[in-house]
């Protein structure tokens, strides 16, 4: 096969995926040119990161939550409702910051699971299930700041979560003005990534499967390292890699692994693509219930102390209309409500989407009216283009 | 020669890389029974759809005269109109909705802009009796069986003046009583003006009812009999159908004798709350080491039910009984512990609770048994696609690659897939529920090889059909069920179809 021939087949497999990355690529080009290059400084980048961490690790959970065909909308509220237990924590209680965090984290499981009680053992719907943790979960946060109204959280360390960057190497005078670490970091990653990659394709045609042609792969593989250098590279330039930044990437990339080489995984999809079928197969689609919004709780619990780190405070309003963003960026992401469709890493991107989108339309000092109703063009617009896509493969 | 009524001119019909129907010609003539067989995949679904306007005018070559004029349908509201009502194998009716409210459902009786109901509930009145269907029009069709739904579903299309009905499989989910009546009502609008199409894989049925067949092969029309003159027979269809002779659909297989008991059930009784009632009453079986035992009975007799209740009893029904396993008692409160046990159940609806259709051949050859893919909880990519190779090679699963959707395959290979999906567990015990539903003479034979091949290496398996003569052609022992009783085991060499029907219906 030629190359441009295999070229194509690829593009045409992959039209889903690709496209979105082609759409983020020029939704960025296109703010540049807008902002005159403000929008990929790399302070802006920086930012967008840490703007978008606590809907990006909601988007991640709310991923799987849609997999399995339910909707979970107590997550904005829950979100807003831990921050501020982190923050009476820490300022009340005076626990020390590397208790209140797991601590909170396991609240938010609790959280999740209590939902996944309603619905997987009395079979209320997910939806009706969760609009009560709304309202439910909106009471607590408005009761837990009743006296006070907003909390300020004076802890240096907790506030870090939101608002650091991982120290850099302790190497003056050389490449200055640059975060050496970050560059360290990304320079291993992209040796990780070759050296894996290399293998597997080894392993692969050592079982004689079908790979990409070896011109193909060096492209492929050359291109993932020019991107993640590039965003290495921006990085750099400013402070480096933000506490966020780490955060919802391990988040990220744990989540990918669980989903894509576990059997929980597997798991998860089968219930999602046909719930029957996986009883039958084995697979307890009630327990997978449980997992899947015990996660989400998790994931609230750890999006709020983001939020309530990144502002310093717990306000009376945190989490409002997360879930609906989170939901958004899942979309825009590629999941589907009919269940058993969606990555987390598509949804992560989706969130990327969204937040650049708020990102460079502030920037340019466009209305906030105009602003909603593009980022609702553009949801729609994803969600035709993957609604086209699916067709057209049947 | 009367003029026909329908006439179909070499369509052509193309899906992104296969040619589904080729130059097909199609001739009905007004008030006959026109019957179209074929294997899965020969085109007849994709005719029909065609001509209903579900592949609208231009997404296909040719010509189609309905009533001697060239129609141009845009979709299946122009079809009906013309006054063509297609029946699918998944009926199209409102659950929760009333009898007279699904027959007149889209071109209601108004007075003004409301419903006259009275004026519907009394012309549904009418059409029901001509259907011969007994029920009040005013009872919501989720509480009629299905073979009554099947009768509203023709009523529906009697109340929109259909001249031509089709229907797609009408009897695959009936009983045989069901089926006959239904049968022997379109003889009977055949004599009121209605023309017939009927798409059915029983050929038994339609060498009863035909009065010409049309046997499509590979999207082509190969031939079109005439059944008066005695052209039509079984071999024949067959032949036609599979483009060779098949002399035996029952493989050959040695029958060993063994008395060993590898599974055993005792005073089994069943209560599903759901329905609040009764299922199975006071059942005995037994399975013995390397045999094809039998269980068939009529629809609704409780055969998918006992299945379930041995398989883990995911429907919750409450249940009192013994089980034993090679000798031992087992209690199973989920799939997952018979699986454990030894137990696979390959279940009657592949679609609706067998496969995970929007996922690929390998993923659903694996799920049930992904332990022998895993690496410490993680799963081998490479040997699964080792395995998956495997299993498709040896079943003979026909698919472009193991990476295909499950959903793009056809039911032969689905049916396939399903089997391979449970012998990737290996199993000691098979339950197999209507292994041959909706699936072609050629992969019936197929999978019955496979049966043989699984018991001669010394698999059990449990064989629940309705079809008589595959449970007649397979089986070593017989149980027949009815009303959630067992009411009679005969081996199968002293069985005949009279026989097994006497206990089914007792």
């Amino acid at each position: 096969m030629s190359f441009f021939k295999e070229f194509l087949t690829l593009l045409k497999k992959n039209i889903r995926d690709y496209g979105m990355y082609i759409a983020l690529f020029v939704i960025m080009a296109f703010f540049t040119i807008a902002t005159d290059g403000i929008f990929i400084s790399s302070r802006n980048i920086s930012n967008l990161m840490n703007q978008m961490g606590y809907i990006a690790v909601l988007a991640i959970g709310m991923t799987l939550v849609i997999v399995i065909r339910h909707i979970d909308l107590s997550v904005g509220y829950l979100a807003g409702f831990l921050g501020a237990l982190a923050a009476i924590a820490l300022t009340s209680w005076n626990l020390p910051v590397l208790l209140v965090i797991p601590l909170v984290l396991i609240f938010g499981v609790a959280a999740g699971l209590i939902a996944a009680v309603t619905i997987a053992k009395f079979g209320i719907p997910s939806f009706v299930a969760t609009l009560a943790g709304w309202l439910i979960y909106r009471g607590a946060l408005l009761r837990a700041t009743l006296k006070t109204g907003t909390i300020v959280i004076p802890n240096d360390t907790f506030n870090a979560i939101g608002n650091g960057y991982i120290p850099d190497l302790p190497l003056e005078g050389f490449l200055p003005g640059t975060h050496k670490l970050t560059l360290l970091l990304g320079i291993i990653g992209a040796v990780l990534l070759v050296i894996s990659e290399i293998r597997s394709r080894k392993k692969k045609m050592a079982y004689d499967f079908e790979v990409l042609s070896k011109n193909m792969f060096i492209v492929k593989t050359i291109f993932t390292i020019i991107l993640l250098g590039a965003v290495t590279y921006v990085l750099a330039g400013y402070n480096g890699l933000s506490w966020t930044a780490v955060i919802v990437l391990s988040v990220t990339l744990i989540y990918h692994f669980l989903t894509t080489q576990t059997f929980l995984g597997r798991h998860i999809y089968a219930v999602g693509g046909n719930p029957e079928a996986a009883e039958l197969s084995g697979i307890s689609v009630s327990k997978i219930t449980y997992v899947v919004f015990g996660s989400m709780g998790m994931l609230s619990a750890l999006s709020g102390m983001l939020f309530a780190s990144r502002l310093q405070s717990a306000t009376t309003t945190a989490g409002q209309g997360f879930e609906l963003d989170a939901i958004a960026a899942a979309y825009v992401g590629g999941v589907s409500s009919a269940g058993g469709v969606g990555k987390v890493t598509g949804s992560l991107i989706g969130a990327i989407v969204m937040m650049s989108l708020t990102n460079g339309m502030n920037l340019m000092g466009i209305d906030i009216s105009t602003q909603y109703i593009v980022r609702g063009a553009v949801l729609v617009a994803a969600v035709v283009f993957d609604v086209a896509t699916r067709k057209q493969r049947a | 020669m009367s003029v026909p009524i329908l006439e179909m001119k070499n369509i052509t019909k193309e899906f992104p890389g296969v040619k589904a129907l080729d130059n097909v010609s199609f001739k009905v003539e007004r008030q006959k029974i026109h019957c179209l067989v074929g294997e899965n995949g020969a085109g007849k679904s994709t005719l029909m759809k065609v001509l209903s306007g579900v592949h609208p005018y231009g997404s296909y070559d040719g010509e189609i005269y309905f009533e001697d004029k060239l129609q141009d349908f845009k979709s299946t509201r122009d079809s009906e109109q013309a006054g063509i009502a297609v029946i699918y194998q998944e009926l199209a009716l409102v659950p929760e909705m009333t009898v007279y409210e699904n027959v007149f459902l889209g071109h209601e009786i108004c007075k003004g802009i409301n419903v006259d109901i009275n004026e519907t509930i009394k012309q549904t009145v009418e059409i029901l009796k001509k259907v011969r269907l007994d029920v009040n029009p005013s009872t919501p069709v989720k509480q009629l069986g299905i073979g009554k739904q099947q009768l509203v579903e023709i009523a529906k299309a009697l109340s929109r003046d259909a001249k031509l009905l089709v229907l797609d499989e009408p009897t695959s989910a009936l009983n045989e009583s069901d089926s006959d009546n239904l049968l022997d009502l379109l003889r009977e609008l055949k004599e009121q003006g209605v023309t017939s199409i009927l798409i059915s894989h029983k050929l038994q049925e339609v060498i009863a009812i035909a009065d010409k067949v049309t046997v499509l092969r590979d999207g082509a029309s190969i031939v079109t009999l005439d059944a008066h003159n005695g052209e039509v027979n079984e071999n024949v269809l067959i032949k036609h159908m599979v483009g060779r002779a098949i002399e035996n659909i029952y493989p050959e297989r040695k029958k060993k004798k063994s008395d060993q008991v590898v599974f055993e059930v005792r005073n089994w009784n069943a209560y599903d709350p759901a329905r609040e009632r009764q299922i199975l009453k006071d059942v005995n079986l037994e399975l013995r080491k390397g045999e094809v035992l039998g269980i068939t009975g009529l629809m609704g007799a409780g055969r998918t039910e006992l299945a379930l209740s041995l398989f883990g009893n995911p429907d919750n029904y409450r249940i009192d009984g013994e089980m034993l396993i090679g000798g031992e008692p087992v209690k199973f409160n989920h799939p997952e512990k018979a699986i454990k046990a030894g137990l696979a159940y390959v279940t009657e609806d592949r679609k609706g609770d067998g496969l995970i259709l929007i996922q690929d051949v390998k993923s659903n050859i694996t799920i049930a048994n992904l332990k022998r893919i895993l690496k410490y909880g993680v799963i081998d990519a490479n040997a699964e696609i080792k395995d998956a190779r495997e299993y498709t090679d040896s079943l003979g699963i026909k698919t472009p690659s193991i990476e295909q959707k499950v959903l793009y395959l056809s039911g032969g290979n689905q049916q396939k897939v399903s089997l391979a999906k449970w012998l990737y567990v290996s199993p000691d015990i098979m339950i197999l529920d209507e292994p041959t539903r909706g699936i072609d003479v050629g992969a019936k034979f197929e999978i019955f090889t496979i049966m043989n091949k699984l018991v001669e290496q010394g698999m059990s398996i449990i064989m629940i059909s309705s079809e008589l003569p595959e449970i007649l052609g397979m089986t070593d022992r017989i149980y027949v069920v009815s009303d959630g009783k067992i009411t009679g085991e005969l081996s199968t060499e002293d069985a005949d179809q009279e026989i097994v029907m006497r206990y089914a219906t007792m």
